[in-house]
C-alpha cells in the first residue's frame, strides 16, 4: 500500500494546515464547550480547512456538520440558537457573508439569535483560490445588519481573546478571521473590552487604526517610520461594531492624522466607517484609507498579494507619508 | 385554564373545528379591511390545519409562550400569519384588541410574523424557503438536549422552488428526525398563477420520500382527514411530511382558485357575499 504524502512545497491544505498555528478556535471552543453545555459547532464541510475537526473528535456530539449547504446552515443555527443553544457556525468569510447574507440578516440578525460566526479565510488570504473565495466587502455587508456585532482577530491570540470577550454579547457576532498564518500581534490571549479599540503603541503625529491582517503591517510600519523620526500611534479596530467613537476622535485630536488599514473594498469597510465618525464629528483631521482597491485581487500567493497590495509594514509606511504629504 | 398546558391531540368534535375554520377564514376578512390589502386566499386553504393545529394537534401553553416544552409551530410561508394572530388571540397569548390594530404604525402585528413582537409565535418568517431549516435546528436541539417537544413546520407549495427547502429535507432525512413533521400546503397557486405552471414542483411525495421522509397526501379540507394525518405524523420513525391538497381561496366560491385574491381587497359588496357565504355554513 502506498501513503501519498503532499509535496513539502506545494500550498495544498494538508501542508498549509501544518503552518496554520493561528487557526485557534479548535482549543478555545472545545475549552468553552466543556464550561457550557449550550455550545455547538457547526461547519458545511470545511473542519480540516478551519481546524474544528479537532472539535468534532473532543465533543462529537456537539458538533453538527451540514455538507456544504452553508445556507441551511445559518437557518439550522437559527433554529437551535432559538431554543437557548449558542451555535458557532463555520465556514470560509466569503460564504459566510455574502451567500449567506440574508439569512444572517433575516434568521440571526432581525430575530436577536445568539449565534456566532466563525468567518475564516476572510480578506484576500485563500489567495490564489481566487475572487470566489475572496471576503472583502463582508465588513460592509455585516455592519449595515441591525443587532449585530462585528469583530476582527489580527492572530491566533485575538481569535481565543474574541471567543471569550462575545460569549455572552446578545444577538449574533460576526467574527472575522484570517487563515491561521497570521504574524503574531498578541503574545498572550488579549482581555478585549467590548466595543473598545486596543492601543498597541502611543504616538503623537499619526494614528494608524488597522484591523485583521493590517494590524501587524501598522505595528511594523510604526517601527519603520519611528526611524524616520515619526511617532505613530496603533490602534486595533478589533470591535467594527460598535466602532470605538472615543478612540477614533482622541486619535483625531491628539495626533492630526489618520490613516486606516484593512483587507477590504475601499467602500463600506473600517475606512468608511471611521470616516463617517470623524465626518459627523464636524471636527477637521488629515485623514485617508489604505485598503484593497474596488476590483477583484489578483491570484498570487497569499503573502506575495499583501505585498503587491501594500499590506506590509513597507507599504503601510508608504501610504502614511503620501497621506501626510497631501 | 390560566398556567395551564393544553396537551397533545385534545378530542374536539370535527364540527367545531371546521367551524373554527371558518372563523378564521371571518377573522382573516376583518383584519384585511383595516390594512386595505391582504393574503385572504392563502389563509383560506389552510384554515382548517390551523384550527386542527392549534384547537387540538399542539401541545401549547398559551399562558408561557416560551415554554420550553411546548411544540413548535413556524409558518414557512408567513404571509399567512394574518390566520394565525387571530388564532393566537382567541388562546390568550396576547390581548385581542391587539388584532385592531394590524399593520398600523408600531403594531407588534405586520403581513409577516415577527417571534420578538408577537407572544406564540415560534420563530418569525416571511423569506420563502427559511423555516424548514430552522425546524431542523430545532428538532435538532430537542435531541441533543433529551426534549420531546415537536417541530411542526408549514410551508407553500410554491415555497418548494426555494433550493434551501431541499437542503433542510436532506439534511432532516440524514439526521433522520422523528421529531420534525412538515405541513405542505399544496393550495396549488402563487402569485403568478398555478404553481405547476410557473415551476413544476411535482411529484411532491416522491422527492420527500427521496429524501428519506415517510408522506402522507390527504384532502386538506377534510377535518376528519387532517386530524388522522395529524396523528398519524406523530409515530414516525422519520421525519414525516403531510402533503395537503387544498384550494388556494376554499370557502369563498368566487374567490377559489382565482390568483387576484393570493393579494386583494375585498369591495363593499363582494366581503358582504363572502361573509354571508361564510356565515351560512357556520349557523348551519
Amino acid at each position: 500500500m502506498t501513503v501519498s504524502v503532499p509535496d513539502p512545497a506545494s500550498w495544498n491544505i494538508q501542508t498549509s494546515l501544518a503552518k496554520l498555528t493561528g487557526l485557534t478556535m479548535a482549543d478555545e471552543l472545545i475549552a468553552m464547550a466543556r464550561e457550557r453545555p449550550d455550545i455547538v459547532v457547526m461547519t458545511a464541510d470545511l473542519s480540516t480547512s478551519n481546524g474544528l475537526d479537532e472539535f468534532q473528535r473532543a465533543l462529537p456530539d456537539r458538533f453538527i456538520n451540514t455538507g456544504i449547504a452553508e445556507q441551511n446552515m445559518m437557518s439550522i443555527a437559527a433554529g437551535l440558537a432559538s431554543t437557548g443553544m449558542i451555535p458557532y457556525v463555520s465556514t470560509f468569510a466569503a460564504f459566510a457573508s455574502l451567500l449567506c447574507a440574508e439569512q444572517l440578516r433575516t434568521d440571526l440578525a432581525y430575530t436577536k439569535m445568539k449565534v456566532r460566526i466563525l468567518a475564516h479565510h476572510a480578506g484576500i488570504s485563500m489567495g490564489f483560490y481566487g475572487t470566489s473565495h475572496h471576503a472583502v466587502e463582508d465588513i460592509a455587508v455585516t455592519r449595515a445588519m441591525g443587532n449585530m456585532t462585528v469583530v476582527s482577530a489580527a492572530d491566533g491570540n485575538a481569535i481565543r481573546g474574541l471567543l471569550r470577550a462575545t460569549l455572552d454579547v446578545d444577538g449574533p457576532v460576526y467574527i472575522r478571521i484570517g487563515r491561521g498564518a497570521e504574524k503574531t500581534v498578541y503574545e498572550d490571549k488579549p482581555i478585549f473590552e467590548h466595543g473598545r479599540f486596543v492601543t498597541l503603541r502611543d504616538g503623537t503625529d499619526a494614528t494608524l487604526i488597522a484591523t485583521g491582517v493590517g494590524v501587524r503591517a501598522a505595528i511594523d510600519a510604526a517601527a519603520l517610520l519611528e526611524g524616520e523620526g515619526l511617532s505613530v500611534r496603533v490602534l486595533d479596530a478589533v470591535y467594527l461594531k460598535p466602532l470605538d467613537e472615543a478612540a477614533i476622535l482622541a486619535a483625531a485630536a491628539e495626533t492630526g492624522a489618520i490613516l486606516t488599514v484593512e483587507e477590504h473594498n475601499p467602500y463600506g469597510g473600517l475606512g468608511s466607517a471611521v470616516a463617517d465618525v470623524i465626518a459627523c464629528s464636524g471636527r477637521a483631521v488629515r485623514f485617508a484609507k489604505h485598503a484593497l482597491p474596488d476590483d477583484y485581487v489578483l491570484v498570487a500567493p497569499p503573502t506575495h498579494l499583501y505585498r503587491h497590495y501594500g499590506l506590509t509594514g513597507e507599504g503601510v509606511a508608504q501610504a502614511l507619508k503620501k497621506a501626510l504629504a497631501k | 385554564m390560566r398556567n395551564s398546558v393544553l396537551p397533545r391531540n385534545r378530542p374536539v368534535e370535527i364540527r367545531a373545528l371546521e367551524r373554527r375554520a371558518d372563523w378564521i377564514r371571518l377573522e382573516t376578512i376583518r383584519l384585511v379591511e383595516i390594512a386595505k390589502s391582504g393574503h385572504y386566499s392563502s389563509v383560506f386553504s389552510c384554515a382548517e390545519m390551523f384550527a386542527a393545529l392549534y384547537y387540538s394537534a399542539l401541545r401549547l401553553k398559551p399562558s408561557d409562550p416560551h415554554w420550553g416544552d411546548r411544540d413548535r409551530f413556524l409558518l414557512g410561508k408567513g404571509h399567512a400569519a394574518i390566520g394565525q394572530y387571530p388564532v393566537l388571540a382567541d388562546l390568550g397569548y396576547f390581548p385581542t384588541d391587539w388584532l385592531d390594530s394590524y399593520t398600523r404604525l408600531g403594531s407588534p402585528l405586520g403581513d409577516h410574523p415577527d417571534m420578538n413582537k408577537v407572544p406564540g409565535i415560534d420563530f418569525s418568517s416571511g423569506s420563502i424557503g427559511h423555516n424548514l431549516s430552522v425546524g431542523v435546528g430545532m428538532a435538532l436541539s430537542a435531541r441533543m438536549r433529551g426534549k420531546d417537544y415537536l417541530t411542526w413546520v408549514m410551508i407553500g407549495d410554491g415555497e418548494l422552488a426555494e433550493g434551501q427547502v431541499w437542503e433542510a429535507a436532506m439534511a432532516a432525512g440524514h439526521y433522520k428526525l422523528s421529531n420534525l413533521i412538515g405541513i405542505v400546503d399544496a393550495n396549488g397557486m402563487g402569485l403568478d398563477g398555478d404553481t405547476q405552471d410557473v415551476m413544476g414542483v411535482e411529484p411532491v411525495a416522491g422527492k420527500f420520500e427521496a429524501f428519506g421522509w415517510s408522506v402522507d397526501e390527504i384532502d386538506g379540507h377534510n377535518m376528519g382527514a387532517v386530524l388522522a394525518a395529524f396523528a398519524r405524523a406523530q409515530k414516525q420513525d422519520r421525519p414525516h411530511m403531510i402533503v395537503a391538497r387544498t384550494k388556494k381561496g376554499k370557502g369563498v366560491s368566487f374567490m377559489e382558485r382565482d390568483p387576484y385574491w393570493h393579494l386583494g381587497f375585498l369591495g363593499p359588496a363582494d366581503k358582504a357575499a363572502a361573509v354571508a357565504e361564510i356565515e351560512a355554513r357556520i349557523t348551519q
